[in-house]
This record gives structure tokens, C-alpha cells and sequence, in this order.
């Protein structure tokens, strides 16, 4: 993985003393909350309900274990002793101090970590698939891209100030694990007729209030052209993006407006303007960011394992987590492990220090020391041997880690609503463990297969419900919160937006709202292989809506 | 309000002139309103001339015009509204505008290295005394490290990474 230079570690060293002095200005009262707001925000922290939240990138979800033990460490030292993966790969603190937080930050440096712009409106961590470099249906690696991209967009000073947050994500797979038709511009690895690998560019693509699914600008853009192309987009969004209303102001909103062509058109102009400028990437730059993520030293393996047979074989539990939670990997005798931060009843995505720690030996232990966050909230052991599987998983249980529910409904996507955040309109986490408790019999959410539950505690669809298979945003009516459900969204290489199946449930009434979408897809699926989601594109709405409803 | 240029604060000679009414002499500001319907009358005049565009004034609009102006200010009615850096860019790296530009409006310490960087080289701000103005200059220092080639000249991580390659390539 990605090892900072001296001029990456200077920029961040740099970046946390004008934090620091940012902070200092604040508690000396220089700053006013109002001032120092947009400060804190450029530097992923947020005031919540309760406190201050600090948020920390991880790029593209790859972290080795001395960063994950650091993270360990921090959650130990500065808040209350745990941590939550967030839906965009990172970790957030949900508890620390604001006079802490430059030396929280300082920590996370010291092992080539920070929180610049994991927030506020400039450019975002850019996401990718969690099994990069490790997953048999990848044309490249998408990592050092996204390395590229971080570079380029660390303290832009053109766009620093966009009419809103803007967020990129890469797939390097056609089977889109990165959802990137959702983000304000997706990138997807492709080849072109001869042969040439580059890629698509898709922009426009987002929730919230207006959900939208991105457009593609750009059939086959030449690798070197990258960032001048970026730029050439970010360009045209920073003079014309809409700045009247919050809520018109992201960039598929401009798309919509003048038109995906004309939009095409301007990007165009920009581009050929800067296409063989400084941002053009000479060939020596591509060949030294990526041979920070050659692959690992891999050890030639037969393509069967007796001793892995055999522990199948015996241990029925460890069978079920296999099935669930592990997948197949490019390189033979080798496996992908999903690290289930969902146990029933539980939050999803919070993990404590001493689970943080266990991640961080297995991974030394069995995984070259890398370890991915997902989009699901979950982690992954991206390189594990399959002979090595028994002894990861007797961890993993020993620690709560192995629940084996990788995909299947109690794997379930949440915000923190309005536990934590102040722009939520209704709580997600006690919904979520109430639903995970209600389906949480392993043989049943066996029977039931695949399906994905999103959970938003407002509109601004931080656990981008409107793609779930089932997704329930929550509302506010009248002081009462309001569950609305939608069906039918996905957010991969055929990404769509859900429907909206109805009136808003009450608390009480949404866990047994999902359990009759549920029975009702079993009842009417033509087969076990027929997902929810088939199911639902086979026979559309109706048969859900008068289960949840009645006839009308 | 002080006037900040090449790290001094200087006199500001220039004049802000309403859209309406008689043009005073010497140096004077007009709005991009006042420019477009005076034209004439301002280039008939002695003194020099400059315009101050709005954040929703796109420079685009004086290109044909940029060889009579010593000064363009661009506003930032806050700060948060960050246009006027790509206009700067525009301004400077394509189309070749060499004179004074100015940021005027809520400019502030946390922004003007970005401000700097995308080719402005004057700023009207906040400093009532030298101490608030060395705290404003040291701002500029905060960082040295940077990613983006622009037009300021500043190195960039991936020029010297590639200087590095050289020397490693020679040796």
C-alpha cells in the first residue's frame, strides 16, 4: 500500500499546526463558533449532538495494522473506547475533546494518517472497491488512482470552496463494488477497442433530496489525462454550480439543469485547454505511485487445501461463516475474509479497541498487514490462505467478529441518526438492532439470501438508502418520527433508485413492515436462487405494496 | 481597511466609483454595470482604470477589455463562496491578465495562501495594527508543501519528485 514521501508528511505535519492554531484561535475565543465552524469542517470535524465529532480519512478504505492499532489506541485515549466505520470507508470518533483534537491529529500522523477534508465543501475521500487488488474479475488495481487523485485534491486551491461537498469513487471491476454511479463523479476502468485501459467518466450521480444516477461524459479517457480532465470538470462546476440554495448546489443538479451534453460540451472546452498542461501525468509518476501496490508476496498454493477441507467439515459454524463471509480470490489458495462489524443486536460499523487491535494481529499475522474498510461498514482480511482460514475465524468468533452474515439482512447499513447527529430527523441504530434482533436466527436469514437494508436518519441519505434493496428513511412528522420505505434500489454496474412503496410506518410499525416485505418475497420467489431483488424486478411493487397496505 | 500588496501594506490610491453620477479624477473602480454602459467616457478619461466584478460576474464578460484595466478586483461576499479562485486562474494562467488583482470582500488569513496560489497578488483586508498584519502574513507560511501546478511558480511535489528521479538517474 501507499507509503508517504517526505513531501506527504510534510503537508500533513503542516496542515495540523495551522489546525492547531485554528483551535487555539477558537478556545482563546478569537474565533467565534460561527468563524471557526467552516474551519473545523475542512478538517473532518464536526459538532454533533453531544460533542465534537472527529472524522478521519482513509483513503480509498486501505489501512495497514499500525494504523489500525493507532486508531485503537486513540479510541483508548480520547474518547470511549470505540470507533465507527462510516459508509465512505473512514473511521469517525464520536467522543473526543476539542482541545485534543490537534493532538489526536498528530497521533494519527505519526503513522501517515489525517482528517483533512473528510468534510466541508471541497473534495472528499475518494472511494474504491474493498477488494481491490485481490478480486479476480478486476481489469487494475484502482488504488493508485485514487492515491492520484488524494494527491491532486489535498488542499486544491482552486476548489476548496465548491458550491458543495464533492465526492469520486473508482471501480477497476465491472462489477461495480464501489457504487460509483452515485458519486458527483464515478470513474470505472475500461478497456477501449485496442486493447488500451482507461476510463469512463461518469458525473451527476448522488441522493439526498434529489436522488440521481450518474451520466456518462466521457466513453474512454486516456490514463495520463486524469487529472487535467478533473480539473477541466471541478472547473465548470466551481463557476456554475448552483450557490443559492444548499440544496441545489451539488453537481448533479447543474448536470440536470443544462443537460448532460452541454455539460459534456463545457468539460470539453475546459479540457483542451489544460489537456497538455503541468496536470498532464508523465509515465514515471503513474510507474512510482503504483509500485506502491504491486501485489504481495504471494506463496504458489495447490488449488485445494485438505487441512481447510476438513475444518469445513467438522465445524459447522466455521462452515456457515465460510459460505458467508469469505470469497474467492484472484491469486490460488488464497482467500478474501469479511469482517462482520454487525453482530446481531449490535451497531453497525462501531468496533471497539481491543476488536481494532485483534484486526490489526490478524492481519500481521495472515494478511501481509493490510486491512480494507467497506462501504457496508464492515472490514476486510483482503489476502488470507485458505489453510489459514480455521485460525483467523477462531479469532474472529473469540472476538465477536465473525458474525456470518456478509450480505444477508442483518448485514445492515445505518447512519447514526439522531443519536449522534445533529441533521438527523429520526434514530437509525435502534431501528437497525431491532431489526437485526428480528431476523438474527442464522437459518432463517440463510433462507432468505441476499438482500441489503439501508438505514437514513434524514433525507441527506448518508447509508444511501435510496439504493438499498430495501431502503428506510426516516422523517419527521409533527415531532414523531416516520419511517419511509423504498424498494427495489441497487447501487452496482446496473444502478437504480428505489421506489417509494407508501405512507411513512411509525417505529412501532416498520420491523414488522420489513418482516411482510420479507414473507411476501419468499412467498411468491420462483426459487432459493431468485434474490429480493429479482424478485422484486420480476414482479414489481404491487404484491409489497398490498402486503404492506392492503388492497386498494 | 488596509490594502496588502507584495507583503506591504500600501496606500490605495484608487477611488470606488458609484454606478451613477459624476467620475472624479485620478485612479478609479467601477462595477462591471458602470464599465459596460460608460465605456467611453471612462477611456476618455486621464486617469487609469479598474473594475470590480461580483461573485456572479464571470470574467468571461471583459476578456475583449483586459489591456485597459490596472486593476480587477474580484469579490468574495463571503468566503465560503469560492468562484473567484477559478476566475483568478482564468484571469492569469489563460488569459494572460498581468496587473494588479485584487481580493476584496471576507478575505481572510485562513484563506489567502489558496487566494495567492490562484494568482491574486493584492488584498484589501482587516488589520488595524502591524500585529494583526504580521499575523496575516505569516498565514501565507503556514504551508509549503504543495500538490497543484498553478500559475504562482511554486514547486510542485511532483516536479521535485521528478527532479529526484533525474538525480537518482544520473548518479
Amino acid at each position: 500500500m501507499y507509503k508517504y514521501d517526505d513531501y506527504d508528511q510534510q503537508l500533513v505535519d503542516e496542515r495540523i499546526e495551522q489546525f492547531r492554531d485554528q483551535v487555539n484561535r477558537r478556545l482563546s475565543g478569537e474565533l467565534s463558533e460561527e468563524e471557526f465552524r467552516p474551519l473545523r469542517l475542512m478538517n473532518g470535524v464536526y459538532l454533533q449532538l453531544h460533542a465534537y465529532m472527529l472524522r478521519v480519512a482513509i483513503p480509498y478504505g486501505t489501512m495497514n495494522s499500525a494504523q489500525m492499532r493507532q486508531f485503537a489506541y486513540i479510541a483508548r485515549n480520547y474518547d470511549k473506547g470505540y470507533g465507527h466505520f462510516t459508509t465512505r470507508q473512514n473511521i469517525q470518533f464520536n467522543w473526543p475533546k476539542l482541545v485534543d483534537l490537534p493532538d489526536i491529529l498528530t497521533e494519527l500522523s505519526k503513522v501517515q494518517m489525517h482528517a483533512i477534508q473528510t468534510s466541508g465543501n471541497c473534495i472528499r475521500n475518494t472511494t474504491t472497491d474493498q477488494y481491490a487488488g485481490a478480486s479476480f474479475d478486476e481489469l487494475e488495481d484502482p488504488r493508485p488512482w485514487c492515491e492520484i487523485i488524494r494527491q491532486w485534491s489535498t488542499m486544491h486551491p482552486e476548489f476548496t470552496y465548491l458550491p458543495r461537498k464533492f465526492k469520486m469513487a473508482v471501480t477497476g471491476a465491472p462489477n461495480d463494488r464501489a457504487a460509483v454511479a452515485i458519486h458527483d463523479i464515478g470513474l470505472r476502468i475500461r478497456r477501449d477497442e485496442q486493447g488500451e485501459l482507461g476510463f469512463e467518466v461518469m458525473v451527476g450521480g448522488g441522493l439526498g433530496r434529489t436522488p440521481m444516477i450518474g451520466k456518462t461524459i466521457c466513453e474512454f479517457l486516456p490514463k495520463e489525462d486524469l487529472l487535467s480532465y478533473l480539473e477541466a470538470i471541478l472547473r465548470v462546476y466551481n463557476q456554475f454550480g448552483r450557490r443559492d440554495n444548499k440544496y441545489k448546489a451539488r453537481i448533479k443538479i447543474l448536470v440536470h439543469e443544462i443537460g448532460a451534453e452541454k455539460f459534456a460540451e463545457l468539460v470539453e472546452k475546459e479540457w483542451e485547454e489544460i489537456r497538455d498542461s503541468a496536470l498532464h501525468l508523465p509515465a514515471e509518476e503513474i510507474e512510482e505511485i503504483s509500485a506502491h501496490f504491486t501485489p504481495p508476496p504471494f506463496d504458489v498454493l495447490p488449488a485445494l487445501s485438505s487441512s481447510f477441507s476438513e475444518k469445513v467439515g467438522q465445524d459447522e459454524k466455521f462452515a456457515y461463516w465460510v459460505q458467508n463471509n469469505v470469497r474467492e480470490h484472484k491469486q490460488q489458495g488464497y482467500a478474501i475474509v469479511n469482517i462482520s462489524l454487525k453482530p446481531i443486536g449490535g451497531i453497525p460499523g462501531d468496533i471497539s479497541h481491543a476488536q481494532m487491535d485483534v484486526v490489526a494481529d490478524l492481519a500481521d499475522q495472515f494478511s501481509f498487514g493490510e486491512i480494507r474498510s467497506t462501504h457496508e461498514q464492515n472490514l476486510v482480511l483482503a489476502h488470507v490462505k485458505r489453510d489459514d482460514l480455521y485460525a483467523v475465524w477462531l479469532k474472529l468468533d473469540e472476538y465477536g467478529l465473525a458474525t456470518p452474515n456478509s450480505g444477508l439482512i442483518t448485514d445492515l447499513i445505518a447512519c447514526p441518526g439522531l443519536d449522534y447527529c445533529a441533521l438527523a430527523n429520526s434514530r437509525s441504530i435502534p431501528l437497525a438492532q431491532r431489526i437485526s434482533e428480528r431476523f438474527g436466527e442464522l437459518d432463517r436469514q440463510h433462507e432468505i439470501g441476499k438482500v441489503q437494508v439501508k438505514i437514513s436518519g434524514c433525507i441527506n441519505a448518508c447509508t444511501h438508502h435510496h439504493v438499498g434493496h430495501i431502503g428506510i428513511l426516516g422523517v419527521d412528522k409533527k415531532g414523531q418520527e416516520f419511517y419511509q420505505i423504498t424498494l427495489g434500489g441497487r447501487a452496482d454496474e446496473n444502478a437504480k433508485i428505489g421506489k417509494i412503496v407508501g405512507a411513512g410506518l411509525s417505529t412501532d410499525e416498520v420491523v414488522d413492515a420489513v418482516e411482510t416485505l420479507i414473507n411476501t418475497y419468499l412467498g411468491l420467489r420462483e426459487s432459493k436462487e431468485e434474490t429480493f431483488l429479482d424478485a422484486f424486478n420480476r414482479v414489481g411493487e404491487t404484491p409489497f405494496k398490498e402486503a404492506l397496505y392492503g388492497a386498494r | 481597511m488596509a490594502l496588502v500588496k507584495n507583503n506591504l501594506v500600501v496606500k490605495d490610491s484608487w477611488v470606488k466609483v458609484d454606478d451613477e453620477g459624476d467620475l472624479p479624477a485620478g485612479d478609479i473602480l467601477v462595477s462591471l454595470t458602470r464599465w459596460t454602459e460608460d465605456r467611453d467616457a471612462l477611456l476618455a478619461r486621464k486617469g487609469q482604470v479598474g473594475v470590480c466584478l461580483k461573485s456572479d460576474e464571470n470574467p468571461e464578460q471583459i476578456l475583449q477589455d483586459l489591456s485597459f484595466f490596472q486593476v480587477i478586483a474580484l469579490e468574495f461576499p463571503a468566503f465560503t463562496d469560492g468562484r473567484a479562485y477559478s476566475y483568478a486562474r482564468l484571469l492569469r494562467e489563460r488569459h494572460g491578465y498581468k496587473d494588479e488583482l485584487r481580493a476584496v470582500g471576507n478575505v481572510l488569513r485562513d484563506q489567502v495562501l489558496l487566494m495567492h496560489r490562484c494568482g491574486f497578488d493584492a488584498f484589501e483586508i482587516k488589520a488595524p495594527d502591524e500585529k494583526a498584519l504580521q499575523i496575516w502574513l505569516d498565514a501565507q507560511k503556514e504551508m509549503t508543501t504543495f500538490y497543484q501546478p498553478t500559475g504562482d511558480g511554486r514547486k510542485t511535489v511532483m516536479s521535485l519528485r521528478q527532479r529526484k528521479r533525474m538525480a537518482r538517474g544520473a548518479s
